[in-house]
C-alpha cells in the first residue's frame, strides 16, 4: 500500500528532491533533499492520497564516518488511511557545520519538542522553530551528547563536587573520581583526550 | 548491619527495678532524637517502589519512629535520597539539604544514589555524596525493605553514639539460600 506512497512522491517531486527510496520488510523510506524538507512534508499532509496527519517521531542520527554527518529522521502515520512512511534527510558536513533544516512545526505542531530534543542532543538547528532551546539538558551544558565524538562518560556538573570534609566533618567515603567505574578505564574507545 | 565502634552508655530501667539512672545530657538527647526521625523523601526513580513497601504496614517503618514524612525540608531530620539523581537535579538536592535544620542526616537509598549505579554517562550524578554528605549507604538495585530497615537502624545507632562517619549496610543472609542448601543436602544424602 505504501509502496504506492513512494511512487506518488517520486512522481510528484522527481529524483532531485526524492533522492532515493527503499522499503525493508514493508518499512517504506524516502530519502529527501534537506532543502525541500518542509515542502515534501506539507505535501504529505495535504494530499488526499497521503493524508499523513500524525507525526509519530522525529530524531537525529550521527553517521560519524560519512561526509554528510548528521541526519534527521521523521516517522509519519496516517490515522485515516492507515499507512506509515519514514522520511530522512542529511544535513551538515563532516564537522557538523551548517547542520540546518526547516522546522516541521508549521506542518505538525507536535514537532516542537521533538525538534528541541534533536537540537539538544545533536545540535541540528531547525529554521523557523518558535522556541529552539535545550529541552532535556541545561543551558550551561557544552556540546551535544549524542554526537558520537562526545566522550561517553564526560559529565558537566552544575554544582562543584565535594573534595573533603564539610562543616560537620562528614567525609565522602568514595574519592572524587570514584563511583560508576566498572573498569571502564581499560576501554580505549572511551578515553578522553586532554 | 554495620558495626559500631563506640558503645552507648544509656540503659533502659527494667520493670520492677527501682533507683536512678545516670546518663550524659548529650546521650539523652541523642536517644530522644533517634526515635523521632522526621523524614523528607527525595524520591526520583524506581527505588521508590521499595521505599513505599518499607513505609507500608507489612514492613512498617513506624515501628522505628520514622514514619512521619514532612514535605518541607525545614521540618525534617532525615533526607532519604531514593533513586537516580541527574546532573540537572543536583542543585535542587543540594538546596534541599541546605534548607534542612541541624541536626540532619542523609540516607542514600539504592545503588544509584550511592554511586550512580549503572548510569555511567553525561547525565547522571555519580553518587549523591559528590554533592551532599551521606550518613548511611544502602546498596541494592533496589534494596529489599529489610536492607532499608537495617539502614535505618544503623542510622539510629550512629545517632545514639554520635558517630559521624558514613556507614554501608552489609548484605543479609538470603533466605532463598536455605532452600538451596537444603536441596543440596538431600541430594548429597540420596547420592
Ligand atoms: S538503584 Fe536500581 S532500582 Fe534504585 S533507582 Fe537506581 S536503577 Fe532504580
Amino acid at each position: 500500500m505504501a509502496k504506492k506512497l513512494l511512487d506518488i512522491l517520486s512522481e510528484r517531486f522527481g529524483s532531485s528532491i526524492v533522492l532515493s527510496t527503499h522499503d525493508q520488510c514493508g518499512d517504506e523510506t524516502a530519502v529527501l533533499d534537506a532543502a525541500h524538507w518542509r515542502e515534501v512534508a506539507t505535501f504529505l499532509r495535504d494530499d488526499p492520497r497521503c493524508k499523513m496527519n500524525m507525526l509519530v517521531d522525529l530524531c537525529g542520527v550521527d553517521h560519524i564516518w560519512d561526509s554528510q554527518r548528521l541526519e534527521v529522521v521523521a516517522h509519519l502515520n496516517s490515522l485515516e488511511l492507515g499507512h506509515r512512511l519514514r522520511i530522512k534527510a542529511r544535513v551538515g558536513d563532516e564537522d557538523c557545520e551548517g547542520a540546518v533544516i526547516d522546522s516541521l512545526v508549521p506542518v505538525w505542531v507536535g514537532a516542537n519538542w521533538f525538534e528541541r530534543e534533536t537540537f539538544d542532543m545533536f545540535g541540528i538547528r531547525f529554521e523557523g522553530h518558535p522556541d529552539l532551546r535545550r529541552i532535556l539538558l541545561y543551558e550551561e551544558f557544552e556540546g551535544h551528547p549524542l554526537r558520537k565524538d562526545y566522550p561517553a562518560a564526560k559529565t558537566q556538573p552544575l554544582v562543584p563536587y565535594r573534595e573533603g570534609p564539610d562543616v560537620l566533618g562528614k567525609l565522602p567515603p568514595f574519592g572524587p573520581d570514584e563511583g560508576m567505574v566498572f573498569g571502564r578505564k581499560h576501554l580505549d574507545y572511551m578515553k578522553e583526550e586532554d | 548491619m554495620g558495626e559500631l565502634t563506640k558503645p552507648t552508655s544509656s540503659r533502659v530501667i527494667q520493670a520492677g527495678e527501682s533507683g536512678f539512672a545516670t546518663t550524659k545530657f548529650n546521650e539523652l538527647l541523642a536517644w530522644a532524637r533517634k526515635y523521632s526521625l522526621f523524614q523528607y523523601p527525595f524520591v526520583t526513580a524506581c527505588c521508590a517502589m521499595e521505599f513505599m513497601a518499607t513505609a507500608s504496614p507489612r514492613y512498617d517503618v513506624a515501628r522505628f519512629g520514622a514514619e512521619a514524612p514532612r514535605f518541607t525540608p525545614r521540618q525534617s531530620d532525615v533526607l532519604w535520597v531514593v533513586g537516580t539523581i541527574s546532573q540537572r537535579q543536583a542543585p535542587i538536592l543540594k538546596r534541599v539539604y541546605e534548607q534542612m535544620t541541624e541536626p540532619k542526616w542523609v540516607i542514600a537509598f539504592g545503588t544509584c544514589a550511592s554511586c550512580g549505579g549503572f548510569y555511567d554517562n553525561y547525565a547522571t550524578l555519580a553518587g549523591i555524596d559528590k554533592v551532599v554528605p551521606v550518613d548511611v549507604y544502602i546498596p541494592g538495585c533496589p534494596p529489599r525493605p529489610e536492607a532499608v530497615l537495617d539502614g535505618l537502624l544503623l542510622l539510629q545507632d550512629k545517632i545514639a553514639s554520635m558517630d559521624t562517619t558514613p556507614g554501608v549496610v552489609k548484605p543479609r543472609h538470603d533466605p532463598a539460600q536455605n532452600l538451596v542448601n537444603l536441596r543440596r543436602k538431600t541430594e548429597d544424602s540420596a547420592g
